[in-house]
């Protein structure tokens, strides 16, 4: 269940749009479940996010199936999401994934044990410039090394203790 | 120093902010717009200025706007499309982030002249900072009378608000945006009706890529007729370029549609050259669907012109020689990059996005994929390549979307231009893990057939 703060934000989007239309609320209010119920969505988030919308449980799984960003498994406290595709592959991505999976002793799609870390390969987000690059919670962590990796993994190591 | 029209005022530290957008004269022409003109005197700017659609097909905005169906009493929508996908492009993040208020009164003259009072900013999900930023701007123009009921005086009203999507390339095609924006999977629509007769919630509506439609904003500032005297020919105005790959100085550049391809290369003012002192192999000038051109068909054309950055110039040859300017997402490969990598990322990257809907789109870019991977791992056979070539040409024009045809083109321009690399994984297998084909001749002088003898 949301609190009365997240409540009232899914009011304030429903506003949005015109009186009966409050579905075009799903994807956003998919985040805002996603980002407060661990990181994922649960069959049981869905229905709720489908009875605050007034929307049938089906009608959510739909669209939670369809877009990357959703998680329907658990993940790890701390989500890197390398890019793969052509531009971040041409300044050494193959390489930053190779040096994640052994530093944290995971294949791609794995979490540690600890419950910490999970790694996950993604298709261009728009940071070809910038490249090697990852999505690290809300924000890009660009222009990868090995050496930036450790220190990135080292800042989540702290921040979770 | 190339003339800007759009980041003329990007380094002007806090231009992020109202208070310095505005006292550079930001506003200027939306005041200019909805003070002393009609909208269809807006639309007639707009049309003049020759401006384009910036986010891949380059269609006229001028002539998209007046399709725009006005039945009594049905409300407008428009929509600013910053789903920004297509690999190579990243050039509305960079606007929205640096300066948000641009994009604001691009939009605020848009709706005028469109008759909005509604419009919704659909951004990709993962550039989850970017709407923080947006509703920051939104509320600064709100607060400043920019916004909201009665916008100056003047009795139009306005509302802005953005939407996040959630990781979907497929998104950025018109109809699968409004599909997404009314809370359903990204299912392209089959079109007619278009989204100008029936789009959002099934009323008409327009949607515009980010760059498009901040371009309005000094359309007006300087005339539609001004403007249209940037660039050359049919290119119009100004072009965010997003540079990336292996160049010395990757990132957003504004061009006016005049220089050459090659002084954007080499140049100090753009890319800088090629990244560690190696030469220039390949290039994918408007993001990962257009054709992938060798360094020489890059820089000149087949009939030994030099290439020029704009629509016309990009395009010379047709897809036997040429390619496209698409969303300015400009990709260069360096002598040490493999053609068939790239283009097994490419593969992967359009089965990853691909909807599903469509069997020739859903199954064929799964197959390319594999096919690929198999040449590009040392497993692959001679008839691969052909097969290639002909899955990309089933799939082809046969969608609902253009997201087809943007998997099927670069597969075959690869084929078609850097068949001997495809040959060599072939022949050499083990090696071809191990090493990369090189630059082999694929920079070599053009030989330009000599006109027939009369």
């Amino acid at each position: 269940m949301f609190s009365e703060e997240k409540l009232n934000k899914v009011k304030e989007i429903i506003a949005r749009y015109p009186a009966g239309k409050q579905k075009s609320a799903l994807i956003p209010v998919l985040h805002l479940a996603q980002e407060e119920f661990g990181g994922w969505l649960s069959a049981e988030t869905m229905d709720y996010v489908a009875s605050l919308l007034q929307i049938k449980p089906i009608e959510v799984y739909e669209v939670a199936t369809f877009y990357s960003m959703f998680n329907l498994k658990p993940v790890g406290k701390y989500v890197f999401e390398v890019c793969q595709t052509g531009p971040c592959m041409l300044r050494g991505s193959d390489n930053i994934i190779d040096y994640i999976k052994k530093k944290l002793d995971i294949g791609v799609g794995e979490t540690t044990k600890d419950g910490l870390f999970t790694l996950k390969t993604v298709e261009c987000l728009g940071a070809c410039g910038y490249a090697p690059m990852m999505q690290l919670g809300k924000h890009f962590r660009e222009h990868l090394t090995p050496e930036k990796v450790d220190a990135i993994i080292e800042e989540c190591r702290v921040k979770a203790n | 120093m190339g003339r800007k029209l759009l980041f003329d005022k990007a380094h002007i530290e806090g231009i992020r902010y109202y208070d310095v957008y505005r006292a550079n004269g930001g506003y200027g022409s939306a005041e200019k717009a909805l003070k002393s003109m009609t909208p269809d005197q807006v639309l007639d700017e707009v049309k003049k200025s020759g401006l384009r659609g910036r986010g891949g097909a380059g269609f006229p905005t001028g002539m998209k706007w007046s399709f725009i169906a006005k039945p009594e009493g049905v409300p407008r929508y428009l929509v600013c499309n910053a789903d920004e996908s297509e690999p190579g492009t990243f050039k509305d993040r960079y606007l929205m982030e640096f300066i948000p208020h641009l994009l604001i009164e691009g939009l605020l003259i848009s709706s005028y002249t469109l008759g909005c009072n509604s419009c919704y900013i659909y951004i990709r999900g993962e550039y989850a900072w970017i709407p923080d930023i947006l509703e920051q701007a939104i509320a600064e123009a709100k607060k400043n009378g920019w916004l909201g009921k009665n916008i100056q005086g003047t009795g139009f009203d306005l509302e802005i608000y953005v939407q996040r999507g959630a990781g979907a390339y497929i998104c950025g095609e018109e109809t699968a945006l409004i599909e997404s924006l009314e809370g359903k999977r990204g299912n392209p629509r089959i079109k007619p009706p278009f989204p100008a007769v029936k789009g959002l919630w099934d009323c008409p509506t327009v949607v515009n890529n980010v760059e498009t439609l901040a371009a309005v904003v000094p359309i007006l500032r300087i005339g539609g007729e001004e403007y249209s005297k940037y660039g050359i020919g049919k290119s119009t105005g100004t072009k965010l370029i997003s540079a990336c790959g292996n160049i010395n100085k990757p990132g957003v550049y504004e061009i006016e549609m005049n220089i050459s391809v090659e002084e954007f290369i080499y140049s100090d003012e753009y890319c800088g050259g090629i990244a560690n002192g190696k030469r220039l192999k390949a290039c994918i000038p408007g993001g990962s669907s257009v054709p992938i051109l060798p360094a020489n068909l890059l820089l000149k054309t087949a009939k030994g012109e030099q290439r020029m950055m704009t629509y016309e110039s990009l395009s010379d040859g047709g897809f036997a020689t040429g390619s496209m300017l698409g969303s300015g997402g400009f990709i260069v490969l360096d002598e040490d990059q493999c053609v068939v990598k790239n283009t097994l990322t490419f593969a992967r990257f359009y089965h990853h996005e691909s909807c599903g809907q469509c069997s020739p789109c859903r199954e064929g870019t799964g197959w390319m994929k594999r096919v690929l991977q198999n040449i590009e791992n040392g497993k692959g056979k001679m008839s691969d390549i052909d097969l290639l070539w002909d899955i990309q040409r089933k799939i082809e024009g046969n969608t609902i979307c253009p997201l087809g045809d943007a998997a099927a083109w670069p597969v075959a321009a690869a084929i078609r231009h850097f068949r001997d690399e495809f040959e060599w994984h072939v022949l050499h297998p083990e090696e071809a893990t191990k090493r990369n084909y090189g630059l082999a001749h694929y920079a070599d002088p053009l030989v330009i057939a000599a006109p027939a003898a009369v």
